[in-house]
């Protein structure tokens, strides 16, 4: 469905980001690019998304291509009309529209009001908490009702593809299990295709189909979650507690990553 | 007792029309977060044009206002492409100076085609008053009070309800996350430049028929709409309302009876002193949003 063949990306001309960096995203699936702080995980989803146009980014090597067709020099609008629709880092609701308002902004490329006002009451059913907070500024939402909130603008836009920016930041740990939960159900109720960006790489594999790993700006790793998981560096690093830190064991602590996989 | 209500008539027919100048002002700002300093000039622009029509096509009245709505809509259009689109995602402050240097490139462009000299405005209405209650009050004056009220209550709408109305909102709270809707942000900055643009020109063919001629000074009124919006708040319509009418009351009044104490001008420092009091005690103008911050 998704395609990225060796794309680079430089911001404001000079800074290299995305050092051919190629992934693929199948139809119907939840698919994690995992990594540490600064690999490029947001900058690919904006790659992607067009976003990164607004932040002085380019797009200078490589392909995107969703559907079949290339779609790295369409503005962002236009990707969203194509059907791919992301939710930003750090929820970014507008805060001085009411959650309804924000609702449908996410539908704003829609034009079927019968359909919209379906989705709309399925977005209610997702989230059964939305529907009591429906004429509160989302700005006086708590974080996990604003990321709720994200979700559902999204899911407004019926997109074939969501990409989602760090769904558990700032939330309580509670919260995220049950965002994700939801995560997956829309996945498998929606046929929604999903890919997603996360620092908490262990929550992420519990409900992806396949896994990226990216550090410096390429993947560096990427396979089925299990193997993902059994793969000794993604435990030491991104798992935590995966070692036992036995006397054996010690020389790891000098040990580089290595990816051999 | 005449005399204070003639007074208290003046303001809020001025004051309406303050409020209508406003809007332009609240709806670009609504949308992208940036003061329009040109605002003046739109008004000039457009009460200009208006007599252009008149005079040189002999159409009636109300397509000659048509008309003067058409080329408003097409100036705020060629605004937003010459000026703001290469500005877009440029800080909001730059954008704010570059609507100053359009507002001096404007007027000097208005002064070149039409001179500086007063040009009289023909008689829109008949000078019959209309009696209401008690008071007889001029078509003029009627006239602007409502159209500028209809147009009032049909933005507070449109940004209530209006699908667009709301995109214009979304866009004022984050360029990019309206992108990331699929909301054109361009498409967003034409239209709210080109509803600012058409309101500022009906302000201004108002008020040049209620002055009697229109002549460089009018862009000045234009920028009274500043205290208004700022009184008001610079995002709520219900505050540019409310403002217009406030300043209006509030020049005329004390114009009317600290004049002769002071040797005149009141009229002109009035509004900012009661500005600044109320600034005082609510930072975010009467109605203005209060940033939501969370700690």
């Amino acid at each position: 469905m998704l395609r990225l063949e060796n794309v680079e990306v430089i911001y404001d001309d000079v800074i290299l980001v995305l050092k051919g960096l190629s992934l693929q995203v199948p139809s119907g699936r939840i698919v994690a690019l995992l990594g540490p702080n600064g690999a490029g995980k947001s900058t690919t989803l904006k790659a992607i998304s067009g976003l990164l146009e607004a932040e002085e980014g380019e797009v200078t090597d490589g392909a995107i291509e969703f559907e079949g067709q290339r779609i790295e020099d369409l503005p962002p609008e236009k990707i969203v009309r194509r059907g791919i629709f992301q939710v930003m880092e750090g929820r970014r609701v507008f805060e001085d529209l009411t959650v309804d308002e924000n609702i449908t902004m996410g539908g704003f490329t829609r034009h079927d009001r019968a359909e919209l006002q379906r989705d709309r009451e399925m977005c209610f059913n997702y989230f059964p908490r939305l529907r009591d907070l429906r004429g509160r500024l989302a700005g006086y939402l708590s974080g996990g009702e604003q990321q709720m909130l994200a979700i559902s603008r999204a899911l407004m836009a019926r997109p074939k593809l969501i990409l989602l920016d760090e769904p558990s930041l700032g939330l309580s740990p509670l919260l995220v299990q049950e965002i994700f939960a939801i995560i997956g159900r829309i996945n498998r109720e929606e046929k929604s295709t999903f890919l997603l960006v996360e620092q908490n790489a262990n929550l992420a594999l519990s409900i992806a189909h396949f896994g990226y790993i990216m550090e410096g700006g390429h993947i560096v790793l990427e396979g089925e979650p299990e193997k993902l998981k059994s793969n000794e560096d993604v435990k030491e690093f991104y798992l935590s507690g995966g070692g036992k830190k036995s006397y054996k064991a010690i020389k790891s602590y000098r040990r580089r990553k290595r990816w051999l996989s | 007792m005449d005399f204070f209500l003639q007074l208290t008539i003046n303001g809020l027919v001025v004051g309406s029309i303050y409020a209508l100048v406003a809007l332009g002002f609240v709806i670009i700002y609504k949308s992208s977060g940036v003061l329009n300093f040109a605002q003046g000039e739109f008004l000039l622009i457009g009460a200009y044009f208006f007599l252009a029509i008149l005079e040189n096509a002999r159409v009636p009245l109300l397509v000659a206002l048509g008309l003067t709505v058409v080329s408003a809509t097409l100036l705020g259009l060629l605004m937003e492409r010459l000026v703001l689109r290469p500005m877009i995602g440029e800080p909001i402050i730059s954008v704010i100076m570059v609507t100053l240097g359009l507002s001096s490139i404007l007027r000097a462009i208005v002064q070149g085609i039409w001179g500086t000299d007063t040009h009289p405005f023909p008689a829109l209405f008949e000078s019959s008053p209309i009696q209401i209650g008690p008071l007889p009050v001029s078509r003029g004056y009627l006239f602007s009070v409502v159209s500028s009220a209809v147009l009032l209550l049909a933005f507070t709408l449109f940004f209530r309800f209006a699908r667009v109305g709301v995109a214009m909102r979304a866009t004022a709270f984050s360029q990019q996350v309206a992108l990331s809707m699929g909301i054109s942000v361009k498409h967003i900055f034409a239209i709210s430049w080109s509803i600012a643009a058409v309101v500022s020109a009906l302000g201004g063919v108002l008020l040049g028929a209620l002055r009697g001629g229109v002549d460089g000074s009018l862009a000045v009124i234009g920028m009274k709409a500043l205290p208004v919006v700022i009184l008001g708040g610079l995002d709520s319509i219900g505050g540019a309302i409310l403002g217009g009418l406030i300043i209006g009351v509030l020049e005329n009044l004390s114009g009317g009876y600290l004049d002769p104490y002071f040797g005149g001008g009141v009229k002109e420092v009035a509004p900012f002193v009661v500005l600044v009091l109320i600034l005082m005690v609510k930072p975010y103008g009467l109605f203005g949003k209060v940033r939501i911050e969370r700690v």
